[in-house]
């Protein structure tokens, strides 16, 4: 089973033969000293995925400090704070590929004052990993990067239980925590695809390669859990979205009335011929072309980035949306989940500016209903002071309208950011819900 | 048969961040090497905007130490895609600000083009300067975000990143700051190849492998040239060689190679155990050479 794991890789690793790939963008989660970083510095080690000379830097360094095991946690903590503290302080992105995808892993740190730093990595993922230490179990912080990966809207869920060496590979101390994990994410997201693993990221157990050390395990590997996940976007089966980035215009000879809207198209499909009603204004029209690039296509889907000709001249600008099937409603107040980002808190006193794909518009805070507690799960309703990794049930007042869905329905047009006036500083990512 | 297939996803979002970084900011530029990866970003820019011309103009900060291919390349590629191209000298700016060159075996002009960087910046007044840096080549620069906001002196400040959330970029900025964007973050080196193949896009010949004079120092090849002063008992060789990324003469060392085509490079690095930036000597300097780099404004 180990070699023919093995030989899989190195057959990808000789031919070279990839067919059209797709990405799968993953991040870990967990605690301070968990073992992210060793986690994935393992998983790039088995795929062969570490240079020669990299692997020799770090093994030097790991003879220098006395240590008797190679310190892998070194691929990824690049900053020199970082390896001073033995600590993750921001986002490290990693790069591996398989046979059919490449994987982009962001180690995100584990410590609560950078919880916006692990934030930033795991809204950017499709899939989860949440690291715990089997001696530990479940802590505040487990439930805290829980809470937030169900928050950004992550589909798939593995719960590593890591360090399973230092409990002589005990199977009731990871049924344990598997029970009362898997509590937690019903509770909060039924619907995840979910997959606890067992392992020892240090000596490699259950993470590219089974563990002769867990016959009790039959479950897959976490490199081949993450090999069984589908990175095709169910997006394409929502409503057309596309937020306007700006107007073609070339005003040359050759494209003297050429006028093209560009954007990336949030989720759904769009063909030659279809109708769109741009908005706010109302109108609207046929498409006439699409290009990518210098091509002219049929169609594009979700996640493509496009131009869009249409047949009339409506006036359309950037941050404008182009929509299909069910339009969003026009939104002057919102209520929405917040998760604050900033030191300085977020304040009732103070505008700011919202940002929802690429259009922005000013907003207050309008009444806060309370704050949730990502460690215990409750809102209350008796906190209003929203702090750094606070998050908070709020509304929103908008300066002009903002046509969003609602997150659960459609998640790339149903999130935003707020940006500080003052600093210019993201300070908050928030979900809209129900309206009132 | 083999196929070299690309991750579509990938030009998608660079083409996205492309247009954000021309609809965000006031004066924009893509900092050009003649590498690579700005010659990705060249094109990548070509489809973003396409049928409109790129709307930004191609900036290079000459070493005065670079390859002569380099070059040649840097001025056939302005004058085939009709982009504006400024060029700036390091020279220059040694003799404006009497800065001190570094002396020895290894010295090199790659801290001081940050002067130069930065002096290009505040004399155009760019608030978004667009580089091909990859998160994959360098351990500080896999901690970068997209949008990477630096101060009125250039610096990068890495333990006060500001969020970046989802696919929303955030490039409001203070007067005198700016912000460096990578558009290509998420490529690895082979991404890169895979796309120069894909979009069948002409490259400086020194990627290719050719006879040059070369002599060996620290392990490495390095290409004889009259920047670099050689002991007595260095000496000069032919060799068939190529080099994997293309930086000052100084600072670039080239790899024994055969290898004469987008194919054969491809196969080359696929089954190399060596990192990309294993030949470079800048980066060789100590652990944390490149984040010392940034921090000063380097990009």
């Amino acid at each position: 089973m180990i070699s023919a794991a093995k030989q899989l890789w190195n057959n990808v690793k000789n031919k070279v033969i990839f067919k059209r790939m797709e990405v799968l963008k993953i991040a870990t989660a967990g605690s301070v000293d968990d073992g992210k970083s060793t986690l994935i510095g393992r998983l790039l080690y088995d795929t062969n995925s570490v240079p020669k000379d990299k692997l020799e830097a770090i093994e030097a360094i790991s003879k220098r400090k006395s240590l008797s095991y190679v310190d892998l946690s070194l691929l990824t903590d690049g900053l020199i704070a970082e390896r001073e503290q033995g600590i993750t302080i921001d986002v490290a992105h990693i790069y591996f590929n398989s046979s059919t995808r490449k994987y982009i892993i962001a180690d995100t740190p584990g410590h609560v004052e950078y919880t916006r730093n692990m934030i930033t990595g795991a809204s950017q993922s499709q899939a989860s990993l949440i690291l715990v230490d089997a001696r530990k179990g479940i802590s505040e912080q487990t439930k805290r990067h829980l809470y937030i990966s169900t928050l950004l809207g992550i589909e798939h869920i593995a719960l590593v239980v890591n360090k399973l060496d230092l409990v002589d590979y005990s199977e009731d101390c990871f049924t344990n925590i598997t029970i009362e994990f898997a509590a937690l994410l019903h509770q909060m997201a039924p619907k995840t695809n979910f997959q606890p693993i067992p392992c020892s990221a240090l000596y490699g157990d259950n993470v590219a390669f089974s563990s002769i050390n867990m016959p009790w395990y039959s479950g897959p590997t976490l490199l081949a859990w993450l090999e069984g996940i589908s990175p095709k976007s169910t997006l394409d089966e929502l409503p057309f979205r596309l937020s306007v980035q700006l107007a073609v215009r070339p005003q040359t000879t050759t494209w003297r009335d050429f006028r093209g809207f560009a954007g990336r198209i949030s989720s759904g499909k769009l063909a030659v011929g279809d109708t769109i009603t741009a908005l706010p204004s109302g109108l609207s029209s046929v498409v006439k072309g699409l290009y990518l690039g210098e091509n002219t296509v049929d169609t594009a889907s979700a996640g493509d980035s496009v131009v869009v000709v249409l047949e009339d001249e409506i006036d359309i600008s950037r941050g404008d949306l182009l929509a299909k099937g069910k339009l969003p409603e026009a939104q002057n107040n919102l209520n929405a989940t917040l998760c604050c980002l900033s030191d300085a808190g977020l304040s009732p006193a103070k505008n700011y500016l919202l940002q929802g794909g690429v259009v922005r518009t000013k907003a207050k805070l309008n009444g806060i209903l309370g704050t949730i507690d990502p460690a215990v799960w409750n809102l209350n309703p008796k906190n209003k002071h929203i702090g750094l990794n606070s998050i908070a049930k709020v509304g929103l007042k908008l300066a002009k309208p903002l046509y969003a869905d609602n997150f659960s329905q459609n998640k790339t047009t149903g999130r935003f950011i707020l940006i500080d006036e003052q600093t210019n500083n993201t300070v908050a990512v928030g979900f809209v819900e129900d309206k009132c | 048969m083999k196929n070299y297939d690309f991750a579509p996803a990938l030009e998608h979002e660079a083409i996205y961040i492309l247009r954000e970084v021309a609809a965000q900011f006031e004066r924009p530029a893509l900092l050009f090497s003649g590498g690579k990866d700005s010659i990705t970003l060249v094109r990548l820019a070509q489809k973003a905007f396409y049928p409109a011309p790129i709307p930004f103009p191609l900036v290079h900060i000459d070493t005065g130490h670079n390859f002569p291919e380099t070059i040649a390349f840097r001025d056939w590629l302005a004058q085939e895609t009709g982009a504006q191209l400024i060029v700036r000298s390091v020279e220059d700016t040694i003799q404006q600000m009497g800065l001190t060159e570094e002396k020895g075996k290894y010295a090199s002009r790659n801290a001081l083009q940050t002067h130069t960087l930065l002096q290009t910046i505040e004399e155009f007044k760019f608030d978004c300067c667009i580089g091909g840096a990859r998160r994959d080549e360098e351990k500080a620069r896999a901690k970068e975000r997209v949008f990477s906001v630096r101060n009125d002196f250039g610096e990068w400040d890495p333990k006060r990143q500001r969020p970046e959330l989802f696919e929303m970029l955030n490039g409001k900025i203070n007067l005198g700051e700016n912000v460096r964007a990578f558009p290509i973050s998420n490529w690895t080196e082979l991404d890169v190849w895979y796309y120069i193949k894909q979009e069948n896009l002409a490259i400086p010949s020194i990627y290719f492998a050719h006879k040059r004079a070369v002599f060996e120092r620290d392990g490495m090849i390095w290409p004889d040239s009259s920047f670099i002063f050689k002991t007595a008992e260095e000496f000069v060789t032919e060799q068939t060689v190529r080099f994997r990324t293309v930086g000052d003469m100084t600072c670039t060392a080239a790899v024994d190679s055969k290898a004469d085509s987008i194919e054969q490079i491809i196969d080359e690095i696929a089954a190399s155990t060596l990192s990309e930036r294993g030949a470079r000597i800048d980066d060789k300097r100590s652990e944390a050479a490149m984040e010392q780099r940034k921090k000063q404004g380097y990009f």
